[in-house]
C-alpha cells in the first residue's frame, strides 16, 4: 500500500515539474501581439483603430482628423492595359482627394503623367518624386495598379489616428528571405515622413540605385523596401481590429473559394475583413460589379453608427 | 528499469493538471497554443455580436413585419452542389424555409409527389403551393419562390412588402411581358405570392379555373394569377430600377453604348436601363448564382462596406418629397 502512494507522490512530482518546463518554454516563444503603436511603432502590424478607441477622441479632434486626412492616389498605368486604366478611371479612384496617372508612355486615349519610362523601377520612382513634389496639403499617399480595386474610405479608416509626420509604410507586407516588403499589386501606402526620407535617399545613387543593379535586379516593391530599409522605415501589416488583413492580392471570388475549403461552416466570416482596402487581379467588368457591390448593394434597415462621415464624390454616376 | 506502475501515471497526471492549473491562476502565462484559441474565441463573440445586432436591427426596422415563408424549388441532385450554399447564407433570413424536392430527406427537404426533370416543374409548383397552403398557411403572409441558384436579399424584400397588404391578391417578381398580357414574374429571379395570392391559386386548381396547361412553370402560374385577378405589382424602386433579376449583376451593371435591348432582356415588361442605373441600391434578387457566388453576394451585401460612407439613395427621404411637392401642388 505505502509504495503504491510512493510511487503516486513520484508521478505527481515528475508531472508537475513537466508542466512547469512546459509552460515556461511557452513563455519564451513569440507572442505576436504589440501594444501600441504610437511614435514607436518596430513591431510588423498597424491595426485599425478600435471603436472604443474612436470614441475616446472629442467630437471637434474626430472631425478634425476626418477632414484633414486626405489620400494622393498614385495610379501607375500602362497603354497596354488602357481597359483597366478606364475603369480605375470611371470607379475606386474618384473616391481619392486627388488621383494622378503616371504612364510609361503617352497614350492617344487617356491622359496623364507621362514619364516616358519603360523600366518600372525607375517608373516608380518618377511617379514617387512627383507625387511628393505636389502634395499641397495632403499627408498619406496610396500607390496602385489600375487592375487592383481600392476602398479609399477603409484607408482612411485606417490611418485616421496615425500620425502622418511619423513614418509609415503600410500593405500587404511579405517576406523575401531578410527583406519585408509590401507588395505592389494589393496597395502601398506610405506617410508624407516615410516619402519625405524615400525622396531624400534617392540622392544616393549607392543606397538606392535608379536602374538597380543589373546583375541582381530586384522587382519595383522590394527595391522600394530596400530604399525605404535605409532610412530607417520597415513594412507593415495593414489589418484590421481583429488581426486579418486589410490587403489583398486576389479577387474575392478567389478568397470565398479558399474560404470555402478552410472554413466550410463559416465561409464569409473566415474570408475577408468588413472593413477590406483592397482586391486585386480583378478583371475591368469585375471592377465595375464591385463598385456596386462597395457602394449600392446593401440590405434596408442596417445602421452602422460609425464615428466618420465621407461623403460620395461630385458628378458620379456609380456610387 | 522498473515498471511503471498504473499510480505513477494517475499521480504523473494529476501532478501536470494540478500545477498547470495553478499557474494559469496565478500567472497569466499565455501558452502559444492559448493564446491562439483566445483569438478565435474573440472573433467568434464578436461575430455573435454582430450578428446579433444586425438581426436586432432588421427585425426592428420592418414598418409591419412582414413575414415570408421561403421555398426553394431543388432536387437530390442539387443539393451538396447549391441548395447548401442557399442554406448557408441568404436562407437564414427567412422567416421560414422550405427545400422542396422529390425526395423526403434530413436536409431536410419536403417530398412532392412529383418526379425531377425540367417537364415536371409546373407540377412541382403546384404540388408545393398546394403543401404549403395546406401545412403553412398561418405561419407567413408572404411565400417566396426561389431557385437552388437564386440569390434573395430578404430585408430588401420586407422592405417592399411593408408597403403591401397581404390580404389583398397581389404577385411580385421580375415582369416579363410576353404570352400573358399582364405580365408573368420570372421563376429564376424569386416570385412573391400574397396570403390572399396563394388562396386564389389553390382555389383555382380546386375549382378547374387553373389547370396544368403547359410545363413551363412562371408563364403557367401567371396565367393562374391573371385567371385568378391576382394582380402584378411593380416593384422598381422610387427612382424606376429593378430590384428582381433574372440574371446575375454582371448582365446588367456593367456600361454599355446605347444599343438595342439584348437577348436577356427581350422579356422584360418595363423598358430596362443598362449601367449603373439597371438596378436598385436594395436589390431582391439575381439568378444564375451558383456556390461561390452565394458567398460573394452574402459578403458584399452583408460585411464588406465603406466604412462612414454616406450612401446616396434614401428612398425615404425621395417618398417624403415627394408626398410634400404633391401636397404643395
Amino acid at each position: 500500500m505505502l509504495s503504491e502512494g510512493g510511487s503516486f507522490m513520484k508521478g505527481m512530482v515528475v508531472g508537475g515539474v513537466f508542466c512547469l518546463v512546459l509552460s515556461l518554454l511557452g513563455s519564451f516563444s513569440p507572442v505576436t501581439e504589440s501594444r501600441t503603436d504610437g511614435n514607436d511603432h518596430h513591431h510588423h502590424h498597424v491595426k485599425a483603430a478600435s471603436k472604443d478607441e474612436l470614441q475616446q477622441l472629442s467630437d471637434s479632434r474626430l472631425q478634425e482628423l476626418n477632414d484633414q486626412l486626405q489620400v494622393y492616389c498614385v495610379v501607375m498605368v500602362q497603354p497596354k492595359s488602357l481597359v483597366y486604366w478606364a475603369t480605375a478611371l470611371d470607379t475606386w479612384t474618384k473616391h481619392c482627394d486627388k488621383a494622378e496617372f503616371y504612364t510609361s508612355e503617352a497614350s492617344k486615349a487617356l491622359e496623364a503623367i507621362d514619364l516616358n519610362e519603360k523600366d518600372d523601377w525607375a517608373r516608380l520612382r518618377k511617379a514617387l518624386k512627383h507625387a511628393y513634389e505636389n502634395a499641397g496639403d495632403i499627408r498619406w499617399f496610396f500607390v496602385a495598379q489600375p487592375n487592383t480595386f481600392a476602398i479609399i474610405e477603409n484607408l482612411k479608416y485606417l490611418v485616421l489616428t496615425k500620425d502622418p509626420e511619423q513614418p509609415f509604410y503600410l500593405g500587404k507586407a511579405v517576406k523575401s528571405g531578410e527583406l519585408e516588403y509590401v507588395e505592389l499589386n494589393s496597395g502601398i501606402v506610405l506617410s508624407y515622413e516615410a516619402l519625405k526620407r524615400l525622396v531624400n535617399v534617392f540622392q544616393e545613387e549607392e543606397k538606392c540605385p535608379e536602374r538597380g543593379r543589373q546583375l541582381w535586379k530586384l522587382s519595383d516593391d522590394k527595391q522600394l523596401a530596400v530604399c525605404l530599409k535605409f532610412t530607417g522605415v520597415f513594412a507593415e501589416n495593414g489589418e484590421d481590429v481583429h488581426g486579418k488583413g486589410l490587403f489583398n492580392s486576389k479577387t474575392v471570388d478567389s478568397l470565398i473559394s479558399e474560404s470555402m475549403k478552410q472554413n466550410p461552416s463559416n465561409v464569409v466570416e473566415g474570408c475577408c475583413s468588413d472593413l477590406a482596402i483592397t482586391f486585386s487581379g480583378l478583371s475591368a467588368n469585375q471592377m465595375q460589379v464591385m463598385m456596386f457591390g462597395v457602394y449600392r448593394l446593401r440590405p434596408y434597415g442596417h445602421d452602422f453608427h460609425d464615428l466618420l462621415t465621407f461623403f460620395p464624390p461630385e458628378g458620379s454616376d456609380n456610387d | 528499469m522498473r515498471p511503471i506502475s498504473v499510480t505513477f501515471t494517475i499521480g504523473l497526471i494529476f501532478g501536470y493538471l494540478s500545477l498547470r492549473l495553478l499557474l494559469t491562476s496565478m500567472f497569466p502565462i499565455e501558452l502559444v497554443s492559448d493564446s491562439v484559441k483566445n483569438e478565435k474565441n474573440q472573433l467568434h463573440a464578436y461575430n455573435i455580436q454582430r450578428e446579433a445586432s444586425q438581426k436586432s436591427s432588421s427585425a426592428e426596422n420592418p414598418p409591419n413585419s412582414a413575414r415570408i415563408l421561403c421555398w426553394i424549388m431543388t432536387g437530390p441532385r442539387n443539393l451538396e452542389s447549391r441548395t447548401k450554399h442557399v442554406k448557408q447564407t441568404w436562407g437564414k433570413h427567412c422567416h421560414h424555409i422550405l427545400y422542396m424536392s422529390s425526395v423526403k430527406t434530413d436536409f431536410p427537404t419536403v417530398e412532392l409527389n412529383v418526379s425531377e426533370g425540367r417537364e415536371n416543374l409546373y407540377w412541382k409548383t403546384i404540388r408545393a403551393l398546394q403543401y404549403i397552403h395546406q401545412h403553412h398557411q398561418d405561419q407567413a403572409n408572404w411565400f417566396l419562390k426561389a431557385d437552388d441558384d437564386t440569390f434573395v436579399v430578404i430585408e430588401n424584400l420586407q422592405y417592399i412588402l411593408s408597403k403591401l397588404d397581404p390580404e389583398k391578391p397581389l404577385y411580385l417578381g421580375r415582369r416579363f411581358k410576353p404570352f400573358i398580357s399582364q405580365g408573368y414574374m420570372s421563376g429564376g429571379a424569386g416570385y412573391v405570392l400574397s396570403k390572399e395570392a396563394l388562396r386564389r391559386f389553390v382555389e383555382g386548381f380546386q375549382t378547374g379555373q387553373c389547370t396544368h396547361f403547359s410545363t413551363i412553370e412562371d408563364m403557367a402560374l401567371g396565367k393562374c394569377m391573371e385567371t385568378m385577378k391576382v394582380e402584378p405589382v411593380d416593384t422598381r424602386d422610387v427612382k424606376g430600377r429593378q430590384t428582381f433579376h433574372a440574371f446575375p449583376l454582371d448582365h446588367y451593371v456593367i456600361r454599355q453604348l446605347p444599343r438595342p435591348r439584348p437577348w436577356h432582356m427581350i422579356y422584360d415588361y418595363y423598358e430596362p436601363n443598362e449601367g449603373p442605373n439597371c438596378c436598385s441600391d436594395f436589390i431582391v434578387s439575381f439568378h444564375y448564382i451558383y456556390a461561390v457566388q452565394q458567398y460573394v453576394l452574402e459578403y458584399f451585401t452583408y460585411h464588406l462596406r465603406p466604412y462612414g460612407y454616406s450612401y446616396r439613395f434614401w428612398p425615404d427621404e425621395i417618398v417624403e418629397a415627394n408626398n410634400k411637392t404633391n401636397k404643395g401642388g
